[in-house]
């Protein structure tokens, strides 16, 4: 072959990728490796083809294929404690280059995410908290807690339920009972529950999920025991509806305008049913109740509703109604954890900015 | 043991639950995945018919006493039986019919035709009442009655001009003044509430899995 032949050889043959390299991705339960790699300089490639050979073996498989201008891949398909190699190979219209092959890299599954260790930290100061004022509550049993007006007015809305010999509607949210709403509902329905037993007002506990529904079911029937008015509880307080959204919010509907009862609570997870009840309930004259989480309903309920619980008022609300010291505890605790927030917000604002005016300064 | 038994679970699954979080190992999450899913299932499928016994319970104890609007009772357990035999026996795919024919010439009662037909439009037409309570509410959120009602007034004003051309008419610094009203003070309050909600959340789950809060035992209250 002529010189010149050889040195345009050289010249047009494609540039491979270079630097592959190949490791564990971490914080996974193994299985995958991520490999990386320098862009070959040649403006012609179309993709990368990525192949990978286990130590020890003859052949070379074929991954995939990526773009032009990726630099990464991750390999999910590999096989715990068992050592692989990677390498590219650079595709143009005309021509291929092969890279170097990497070292070899293993996948392993880890024990411990260490990316969620702020969220590690930040939980054992917060269970510090909540057992530190839960042991306080034990000592001293009257731990001042915030006035809450919505449950301020809990009896008063039962009691004018009892007076015009009405019932009394509770309304559990539209979740599962794997929503904490749902549970912090449930509490308050048992509490509710307890009242109005005491009252012998008649209570309606519509559902609209099964699951809640017999834990539902379970809590009024122990409330109802327990204030020693076992007789006054039949199978009919709480029953199940549907679990479709807007077929349930029809049939509470219906039980607001048939029924006509006194005090409506509304109480847990909803979504865009909330209006609709809670306009139908104000349409009826009831004192309503409203608590919930979902940021998105607060103002519907705040509109449309006498009080609302908003947000953490709804967590707290089992433990203000039944002022039992080491529930409340919990709650004093659920504050001073606020503040803790609030103080790091504040910190971090104040770093930020100090950080800001020296960079200024200096530059 | 009525009582402890279920703490017991409830701790045992609670600190499982929180474990899961922090460990990736294929160990710990395939046994999550397991109380996540499997088990759930399992606990809402003997839920389901713990359901549908209470409708039927609670719409033959309205019949039999003759309760107030009981005929209504009567349509909900014709339409909760006919529709059961018509799923159960007709098939739920229309592809693969059941041993019960769901048309009778071009009428179809396929479960199917019902929901795409019945329960669609009946949802459709209760969420579109959605857009009456919404104008009452807003009637009822606007009467300027207090601070806070006309401070609602003010922004939903500004919120509302800023999105129509009419604002940048009046004041061509109106759109961006209503979108920092979106941007800044309705998303910190919403964060607040939503740390508000976080902690809560935590502190109900830790009484709870401690065996603190037992109202969802029945009986409310703590130990």
């Amino acid at each position: 072959m002529a010189f010149s032949s050889i040195v345009a050889l050289l010249v047009l043959s494609l540039a491979p990728p270079g630097d592959v390299a190949a490791s564990d991705v971490p914080n996974d339960e193994g299985g995958k490796i991520a490999v990386s790699w320098t862009r070959s300089p040649d403006t012609t490639v179309t993709s990368y083809r990525v192949l990978r050979q286990a130590v020890g073996a003859t052949e070379w498989e074929t991954l995939g294929f990526v773009g032009r201008l990726a630099s990464t891949y991750t390999d999910d398909a590999a096989a715990n404690d068992r050592q692989f190699q990677y390498r590219l190979i650079a595709v143009s219209p005309t021509e291929t280059a092969e890279s170097e092959p990497s070292a070899p890299a293993v996948a392993t599954a880890q024990w411990f995410n260490t990316e969620t260790l702020p969220a590690l930290i930040g939980s054992a100061i917060l269970i510090f908290v909540f057992l530190y004022f839960i042991n306080r509550a034990r000592r001293d049993r009257n731990l001042f807690i915030r006035r809450i007006s919505g449950l301020d007015h809990v009896e008063e809305a039962l009691g004018r339920a009892t007076e015009m010999g009405r019932p009394t509607l509770y309304v559990p949210g539209l979740s599962s009972i794997a929503d904490v709403a749902t549970i912090a509902s449930l509490n308050i329905l048992g509490e509710v529950a307890k009242r109005t037993a005491k009252y012998g007002t008649p209570l309606i506990v519509p559902n609209t999920d099964p699951i809640v529904y017999t834990v539902a079911r379970e809590i009024v029937k122990e409330s109802y025991t327990s204030v020693g008015r076992p007789d006054a509880f039949n199978q009919d307080i709480v029953f199940f509806v549907t679990d479709q959204q807007f077929a349930y919010a029809a049939a509470v509907d219906g039980i607001m305008t048939r029924e006509k009862p006194a005090t409506n609570f509304l109480i847990g997870m909803f979504y865009a049913e909330s209006l609709i009840l809670a306009e139908t309930g104000a349409a009826t004259g009831a004192i309503q109740i409203a608590g919930t989480d979902a940021v998105a309903q607060l103002p519907f309920f705040i509109t449309a509703c006498d009080y609302t619980l908003i947000g953490e008022e709804l967590y707290a609300a089992s433990a203000y109604l039944s002022r039992e010291p080491l529930l409340l505890g919990a709650t004093k605790a659920q504050d001073y954890s606020k503040a803790i927030i609030v103080g790091l917000i504040l910190l971090g604002t104040l770093l930020a900015l100090i950080a800001n005016v020296s960079t200024s300064r200096f530059m | 043991m009525q009582r402890r038994l279920p703490l017991m679970l409830v701790l045992v699954t609670g600190i499982f639950g929180a474990v899961a979080f922090f460990v990736p190992h294929g160990a710990v999450r395939s046994v999550d995945e397991v109380f996540r899913n499997d088990v759930q299932r399992i606990l809402a499928a003997f839920s389901l018919v713990l359901g549908v016994g209470s409708i039927v319970q609670h719409h033959l104890t309205k019949i039999q006493r003759k309760a107030s609007f009981w005929q209504y009772s009567w349509i909900t357990l014709t339409a909760l039986v006919l529709t059961a035999i018509v799923g159960v026996f007709g098939g739920i795919d229309p592809n693969r019919p059941g041993i019960l024919p769901t048309h009778i010439g071009s009428f179809s009662f396929h479960i199917q035709t019902i929901f795409s037909n019945m329960m669609v439009p009946l949802a459709a037409t209760m969420f579109s009442l959605l857009a009456f309570f919404m104008s009452s509410a807003a009637y009822r959120a606007f009467r300027a009655r207090n601070v806070e009602a006309t401070l609602l007034l003010a922004a939903a004003f500004i919120l509302m001009l800023g999105a129509v051309p009419l604002g940048r008419a009046i004041h061509a610094e109106l759109p961006s003044f209503a979108e920092w009203i979106l941007a800044v003070p309705n998303t910190a309050s919403k964060r607040g509430i939503l740390f508000g909600v976080e902690l809560g959340i935590f502190a109900t789950s830790l009484k709870i899995v401690l065996g603190i809060e037992r109202g969802w035992l029945g009986g409310g209250g703590g130990k």
